[in-house]
């Protein structure tokens, strides 16, 4: 499929979701509304999964902060309730960039394995003061805020109106995010994927390259934050413990690393089976079980890569019968990612 | 390439089209319609059991019939996790138009479910969830908040004179680091100390401790009692049994909170537990009709003791059907159903319940030793909680003054101080 075609399913199809979902139930607005905002997070982490080729375990470490910060700022100085929500959004999105900048200092001197025990490592630092912090961030009770912002006549109280919100969030997050790994910038990033000391040797600053993607997709999971603290209205360490960012990074993969859509499809698969499925059946974890293992062993480029891998098949299995040393084409990132530990 | 595309986009889109199809309808005019909210799935998944055990256990004795209305239970899973719950008590009020809500366990799923209720204005009926100023300091922001379990301190205050009275003078604790540990140690510290005992050494492992090694070394050797409280995975099995290894008991007396050697864990503890004493609302042990009745048949039904988390949920069960017997099965709407469900008195399979004016049960408070006896019939020798002394009727305040008790901050890592440490 060409590009704009591309670019034009994807927009009808959000177009479809904004005008459909609010005449849905309560339950499956609350949900996208949810959907939208991990996807946001899990957009953020695709840029060093997919486009870097490094996978980050602490992502929620940055949630956590965006999250917290507007809860702080909500229930210690009634700050954020109002029009001066931008300016939490705005806060939000630099306390994750700079932050990712500072974690950044320390994680890219690691790479593989080592990078991921890195991040997780930092982002545990962040759950541990949420944990123990208890006068500012009430511990493991958490904090309630007292609630969404107003602005004039719009109450984001009203779960449609923050649905919107949140969707307009997640488009500009999609655009901005796309525009980037389009730039000279991001096609530089995915050279650094695919072979990293050839970029090296042609004279581009990899180590520049990588903090730069860190630090955008930090602010991107700050604002995915700030939109969390407010969706349920309260924030507590659970947000921020190593599950939301493994979560965030079976996303990325579910869907296709590389996609930036992959990852919004990841969110949905993944609390669609969570939140929706428990209400209907109590054995839904396997439900989810099952679907990691499947899509991990069967189709290892995410669940966007189908149709491809059926395009494939009969390619590869002329190509095995041929005798053909070469293999698939395919560029398995999972592979690369190993790879970045020699 | 477009049929790629197609295929993942119209997963959720189908799915979406299914979902708005199955929305329920409203509610008739004589059913009950109860949301109630446990961890299913994730570590509290037998606590979920005992629950939503307890709680069927009366519907089913009942029929479902409460006075009329034909009760429909909503089971809808919290994964112990604060955000999981409010999305699914928002779903319960929102598209199943439930007429309350039930459960939670922990404090933090307690918390951020009041203001849910306080915000759609519908009753949220905590069982379990104990966190003390839900119906203390915070007990105006939620008055859609009913406890009918307890408040975390709420055992803690007569244990505190009974230790103190029972020779018991230098306490070290070991409590899970989190507010319900601070809440069961604060509670004890106050009435522990007012009489003359002295808290020596406060240890707060995490949550989820497993090996408490660090924290049992630690312990002074100028005490003669340990208090503990372990939270979550194979801390509560593991915590005695380290104290045991160290030799630090049976040379020290063993005390804790209830939850320590409550009915739930008790079965799989060795006998290192034997003689520890601790407090609570419920013993599986009381000898009284009713509770021997309710264990008889919940040990029939379940092929187990039941623990504290089930008799909660069944006499919460029973509560409910009290109210809508004198409605006569006809939904009384939030309010008024607040303010018949406080003013019950009934005979629980605990004991003798009613209600404080903040909305926390006033109950008896068990003081029990785990002893290793044949109990109501059942062959062989098991542990039980063997109820050693009665407080009858204490409320969240027992003897303490109750303006002057909601002066004080609520117990933390800090409050009260420890005078005595160093």
């Amino acid at each position: 499929m060409s590009r704009p075609l591309k670019m034009l399913s994807v927009t009808a199809l959000l177009l479809a979701v904004v005008v459909v979902t609010p005449h849905t139930t309560p339950f499956l607005l609350m949900l996208a509304t949810r959907i939208m905002i991990l996807a946001i997070l899990a957009m953020s982490l695709d840029l060093l999964l997919g486009f870097t080729g490094i996978a980050s375990l602490g992502h929620a470490a940055f949630l956590g902060l965006g999250a917290y910060l507007t809860a702080i700022l909500a229930v210690r100085y009634h700050f954020g309730l109002g029009w001066d929500f931008w300016l939490v959004v705005f806060f939000g999105i630099l306390l994750g960039a700079v932050t990712a900048a500072l974690f950044a200092v320390f994680a890219l001197r690691a790479r593989g394995v080592y990078f991921l025990m890195i991040t997780l490592a930092l982002s545990q630092c962040v759950w541990g003061l949420a944990y123990r912090w208890d006068s500012l961030t009430g511990g493991d009770n958490g904090l309630n805020l007292p609630s969404r912002p107003v602005f004039g006549t719009i109450q984001l109280g009203n779960d449609t109106a923050y649905f919107y919100l949140v969707f307009a969030f997640f488009a500009l997050s999609l655009l901005l995010l796309y525009v980037f790994v389009e730039s000279p910038l991001g096609r530089s990033l995915v050279g650094i994927r695919e072979h990293e000391t050839r970029m090296r040797i042609l004279g581009y600053n990899v180590w520049l390259h990588k903090y730069i993607a860190f630090i955008v997709s930090g602010a991107f999971a700050g604002l995915a934050g700030v939109l969390w603290a407010h969706v349920s209205s309260e924030v507590s360490p659970e947000d921020v413990t190593l599950t939301t960012s493994v979560d965030a990074l079976l996303m990325v993969v579910l869907g296709g690393p590389g996609t930036l859509v992959g990852g919004v499809l990841g969110a949905v698969i993944v609390l669609f089976l969570r939140e929706y499925l428990s209400t209907l059946v109590p054995w839904w974890p396997y439900v989810l079980g099952g679907m990691y293992v499947a899509i991990i062993s069967y189709l290892p480029d995410g669940l966007l890569a189908i149709g491809a891998r059926w395009r494939r098949a009969p390619a590869v299995a002329a190509a095995s019968v041929a005798g053909s040393a070469q293999g698939p084409t395919r560029s398995n990132k999972l592979e690369i990612n190993q790879g970045g530990i020699e | 390439m477009m049929a790629k595309w197609v295929r993942s986009a119209g997963l959720p889109v189908i799915a979406m089209a299914l979902a708005a199809l199955a929305a329920p309808p409203r509610a008739g005019a004589d059913e009950l319609r109860i949301g109630f909210l446990a961890p299913v799935t994730g570590p509290l998944a037998q606590i979920a059991t005992d629950m939503t055990n307890g709680f069927k256990m009366y519907l089913e004795d009942n029929k479902s019939d409460f006075h009329g209305a034909s009760v429909k239970l909503i089971v809808a899973d919290t994964q112990a996790k604060p955000a999981a719950a409010v999305l699914q008590a928002e779903k319960l009020i929102k598209q199943d138009h439930v007429d309350m809500l039930i459960g939670g366990v922990l404090a933090s799923t307690g918390y951020a479910l009041a203001p849910v209720s306080t915000r759609e204005k519908v009753l949220y009926i905590s069982s379990i969830a104990a966190s003390d100023d839900l119906t203390q300091r915070d007990a105006d922001k939620y008055p859609y908040f009913v406890r009918t379990g307890w408040s975390s301190s709420q055992p803690s205050h007569p244990f505190g004179e009974w230790a103190c009275q029972n020779g018991i003078k230098k306490v070290v604790t070991i409590a899970a680091d989190y507010a319900f540990g601070y809440e069961v140690v604060g509670g004890f510290q106050k009435t522990f100390e007012a009489c003359g005992g002295k808290i020596v050494q406060k240890l707060w492992p995490p949550i989820n401790t497993s090996d408490f090694s660090p924290y049992v070394s630690a312990i002074k050797p100028d005490s003669d009692a340990v208090f503990i409280l372990a939270a979550g995975g194979v801390g509560p099995l593991q915590l005695p049994r380290q104290l045991q290894q160290a030799g630090i008991i049976p040379q020290k007396r063993l005390i804790g909170s209830g939850t320590s050697f409550d009915e739930f864990v008790l079965p799989q503890m060795g006998d290192e537990v034997i003689g520890a004493v601790s407090p609570l609302q419920w013993s599986a042990a009381l000898q009284t009709p009713e509770a021997m009745a309710f264990v008889k048949e919940y040990r029939a039904k379940y092929g187990k003791v039941p623990s504290y988390f089930s008799e909660s949920n069944y006499t919460t069960a029973l509560m409910i059907d009290d109210v809508m017997k004198e409605t006569q099965g006809k939904w009384p709407g939030s309010e008024e159903f607040i303010k018949k469900l406080t003013a019950l008195k009934i005979n629980a399979p605990r004991g003798p319940v009613s209600f404080d004016d903040l909305r926390n049960p006033v109950q008896n408070i068990y003081i029990r030793k785990v002893e290793k006896t044949e109990l109501d019939g059942y062959p062989d020798a098991e542990l039980w909680n063997v109820v050693s002394k009665t407080y009858p009727n204490v409320s969240q305040f027992w003897t303490l003054n109750k303006a002057d008790y909601l002066k004080d901050p609520v117990y933390s890592r800090d409050y009260p101080p420890c005078k005595n440490c160093e």
